[in-house]
């Protein structure tokens, strides 16, 4: 059936059944391939976007629960904040084998959203969620505070 | 060394600006033939505009070939690392083989950058002198006034970009022994600030996967198989399939390994896969579990070994004062990369086939595809595309994934691509696991606590047995990969014996980052601790002393002692703060030489934290210091999330786990800190993609035992180990 969703601040329709995972909307139908299948079971946290600013696990999200809400994927990631992410990731060399990296940067985004100067402790804790089989966690830690850095400059 | 010169020019397109320069270095090491169509290799493409793209012959899984090749280019021909991009090679074994491997094209055994390092920077270097030879005749000066900095010809008081003179340079020939840059002079090797040339892309997701991949008109097919191993297909019924939306069949592959479903869209694909109802003829099926495997691993461990790989003297263990023995278990283990296995299929014009992959073992996929497919083997191409990750599992030696892709492609009419999609729970029931082993060693120590005699039998699965590399890994029965690491061991042991029995597989097998030193590491370094201790010796002094004696600086055993003692210096070994304790381990594995000191705080009952890592590394020649350090952190990583919490069971051949929530993977607050730093040195590069996984566990464990508590089976949380 025709849904219309207001994904990366454009309406767009899409022709999805109920129950049908946000995530395969987006990168099937739609297909913007930055946001990641992963596990399919919201515990890699790779197909992580963000609903009405929220970073959220797409693969769990049943299309039909998020029409009247703005969904951003990390093709549609804007703002200060995602740009000093971005930048950080780069200058600190983050990414491995990538797979993972739009998730863990949509849910850094997400983090610095709502706290400015995350502890380690902070860090650690909001990015749990997200797996990095590559184990680039340190490099994250440093990224994060590196663009928490940034901002405040 | 035959050095072969050659040259090959060819216009790309109408545009005179597509005017290409390229140049490469042969499957032997020697300069590759010009002319000679298919026999060219081509390293470095340089259009006339300028642009110089890096030909990748190396699978990019995040270890860094992509950024480290281009490097070794970039340097010899005299660019920034802002002027040079990168596209991965065609399949094509005689240009570009492995030269580790033979006339094979593949990626694995940290490998990349060694066999590599002298062909890339040959390549840069004749370029360079082929660029000046045409910049010279076109400004009538002397070559040897004419440089290349930053992408520029310079000298005389001019400058014009390389693309003026490409044109030039395709038509000469390419010479003979291009010099190679002093590495005094070196600007981007070994330089720390050369950054990754695929972070951009990756941070905001642009990067390119297989997965990614959207062919006009393609199908999504993902397989239903079997629940036991080795189970066939008997029949299915697709009646309930066909009312998802998007499905459009079903069918058995050609060899009943399962039923592969076809749709319009992977979820479509999924859906319709769970409403097919399949019957499985399970008669030849694996019906063993965990607990039986378990059994006759120890079994054969208490029985006269199979093979007597090493029998350094008689070894007298009668003479010991003391024996110091232990078992060890190491389960199955799932790679679990981020990206799920998937590849796509799609016909060409001239009724060959494209495979899109992130084809890590180009080879063997091509030969399958032109198998299955009856297609002679320049009509099978292969555009490799980034891996999400891999650990081995995208190089089997039956080409697993890309041949289930390719019979599913097979029995379609071949007009639409066909893309096989794998779940999570498809890859982690999918076999191809880190083979489950079993060690028991015994050393005989005197009355001064010196080891007399060491007595070590490993029981396992082989992983080359019945595989193509059967005849190059298996000596007189005995599969190099299920000993490297004790057999060959640098420590200088006296009266050691190494005896290996295989069991019976209980599924399909294979390397697993770092493949034998897995579970050889573990065992070698946490009997030297526990012989330590019973020696009543400090561990690093204990090791140091079977390292000693040859003091050329050169040699294994000075090389592991240099790397044993950074790790111990940098961390701070023997100064642990109250309630913190240390553990340390090293290990040689793919030329490179790795030590590691863990340190945690709490103990296997109150729950161990892992608070730091400080680890040090003598990979010879540093390329990209900042890449090894983060293929450091990420094989530590990986090596302690897998010691922590995982395995993979069976229960009557099925197995338990299916996803991340029940194959934990390493989360972020799981270890505190990584420090990595590297041994100066000028010896030629080696592996740093498994090498720091080895001595991780092993360190941890080390660590715990001095906090109380010994573990000799893994995963450590079944067995004891509580974490914070």
């Amino acid at each position: 059936m025709a849904l219309k969703l207001k994904l990366n601040g454009t309406e767009r329709t899409v022709d999805a059944e109920p129950g049908t995972p946000l995530l395969w909307v987006i990168r099937d139908e739609l297909k913007l391939t930055g946001t990641k299948f992963g596990c399919g079971v919201a515990s890699c946290g790779a197909c992580t976007v963000h609903v009405d600013g929220e970073p959220t696990r797409s693969c769990l999200t049943f299309v039909e629960d998020v029409v009247d809400a703005e969904i951003t994927t990390i093709e549609g990631l804007d703002g200060r904040i995602a740009d000093a992410v971005q930048q950080a990731w780069v200058e600190l060399d983050v990414v491995q084998c990538g797979y993972c990296q739009s998730g863990q940067v949509m849910s850094a985004v997400g983090l610095l959203t709502g706290n400015a100067r995350p502890s380690v402790e902070d860090i650690n804790d909001y990015m749990a969620g997200n797996a990095c089989r590559c184990a680039t966690y340190q490099r994250i830690r440093a990224g994060i505070q590196r663009a928490s850095e940034i901002l405040e400059a | 060394m035959t050095i072969e010169t050659s040259r090959r020019g060819f216009l790309q397109g109408a545009s005179a600006l597509a005017a290409v320069l390229v140049v490469g270095v042969g499957a032997d090491g020697a300069l590759a033939a010009g002319d000679a169509g298919a026999q060219l290799t081509p390293f470095i493409r340089i259009g006339a505009d300028g642009r110089v793209t890096a030909i990748i012959k190396h699978f990019e899984m995040g270890q860094g070939p992509a950024t480290g090749l281009s490097t070794l280019i970039a340097e010899e021909l005299g660019l920034r690392m802002d002027q040079i991009g990168y596209d991965f090679a065609p399949s094509n074994p005689k240009l570009y083989a492995n030269l580790a491997f033979g006339q094979f094209q593949g990626t694995g055994g940290s490998t990349a950058m060694a066999n590599s390092f002298s062909q890339y920077r040959t390549a840069g270097a004749a370029a360079r002198e082929m660029l000046i030879k045409a910049a010279a005749r076109t400004w009538g000066v002397d070559a040897a006034t004419l440089d290349i900095v930053d992408g520029a010809v310079v000298g005389g008081g001019k400058s014009a970009p390389l693309g003026d003179f490409v044109a030039a340079a395709a038509g000469m020939d390419v010479p003979a022994s291009p010099r190679l840059k002093d590495p005094a002079t070196w600007r981007l090797i070994g330089n720390a600030d050369v950054r990754r040339l695929d972070s951009a892309i990756k941070g905001n997701g642009q990067a390119k996967f297989a997965m990614d991949l959207h062919l006009p008109n393609q199908m999504v097919a993902v397989i239903a198989r079997p629940p036991q191993f080795g189970g066939l297909v008997a029949g299915f019924d697709d009646a309930a399939a066909r009312s998802v939306k998007g499905f459009i069949r079903a069918a058995t592959l050609p060899n009943k390994a399962g039923v592969a479903v076809y749709a319009e869209n992977t979820w479509a694909a999924m859906q319709a896969r769970d409403a097919v109802e399949v019957q499985w003829d399970m008669s030849q099926a694996e019906s063993r579990s965990s607990a039986t495997i378990r059994a006759e691993i120890e079994a054969a461990l208490n029985a006269e070994p199979a093979y007597n790989v090493l029998k350094n003297a008689p070894a007298p263990m009668d003479k010991a004062e003391k024996i110091v023995e232990q078992t060890f278990y190491f389960p199955l283990l799932a790679h679990a990369a981020m990206e799920p296995l998937n590849c796509t299929i799609e016909a060409d014009a001239d009724g060959g086939v494209t495979l899109h992959d992130g084809c890590q073992f180009t080879t063997i996929p091509h030969m399958a595809m032109a198998q299955i497919l009856q297609l002679p083997m320049e009509k099978v191409r292969i555009n490799t595309m980034l891996a999400g990750g891999s650990f081995g599992r995208r190089a089997t030696p039956t080409a697993d994934y890309q041949v289930e892709a390719a019979l599913a492609f097979a029995i379609t009419d071949r007009t639409r691509p066909v893309k096989l999609v794998w779940s999570r729970e498809d890859d982690m029931r999918g076999g191809y696991y880190r083979p489950a082993f079993g060690h028991k060693v015994r050393v005989g120590l005197d009355a001064d606590g010196r080891i007399v005699a060491w007595d070590h039998r490993i029981a396992g699965q082989s992983i080359m047995k019945g595989t193509p590399f059967e005849a190059t890994i298996v000596h007189d029965g005995v599969d190099h990969s299920s000993v490297e690491g004790v057999a060959d061991t640098p420590y200088r042991i006296p009266g050691m014996h190494v005896g290996l029995t295989d069991t019976k597989k209980a599924t399909s097998t294979l390397w697993w980052r770092s493949v034998g030193h897995t579970h050889t590491a573990y065992a070698m370094e946490t009997m030297m601790e526990m012989a330590a201790r019973a020696a009543s010796r400090d561990p690093l002094e204990f090791r140091l002393e079977y390292l000693a004696g040859d003091q050329d600086g050169n040699s294994d055993r000075d090389r592991k002692a240099a790397v044993l003692k950074l790790a111990a210096e940098k961390a701070g070994w023997g100064k642990a703060a109250a309630g913190r304790s240390q553990g340390i381990a090293v290990h040689k594995s793919f030329g490179s030489y790795v030590a590691e000191v863990v340190e945690i705080s709490g103990d296997a009952s109150s729950g161990v934290r892992i608070e730091r890592v400080t680890c040090a590394v003598d990979c010879g020649i540093a390329v990209n210091p900042d890449v090894i350090k983060a293929q450091m952190e990420g094989g530590i990583g990986y090596g302690i999330g897998h010691a922590m919490r995982d395995e993979i069971t069976l229960t009557r051949g099925v197995v338990d786990q299916s996803n991340f929530p029940d194959y934990e993977p390493l989360r972020i607050g799981d270890i505190g800190a990584i420090d990595v730093h590297i041994v100066p040195s000028a010896a030629a590069p080696s592996g740093v993609g498994e090498p720091s996984t080895p001595p991780s566990a092993p360190a941890l464990a080390n660590a715990i035992s001095a906090a109380g508590h010994q573990v000799s089976v893994m995963p450590m949380a079944s067995n004891g180990v509580e974490f914070a």
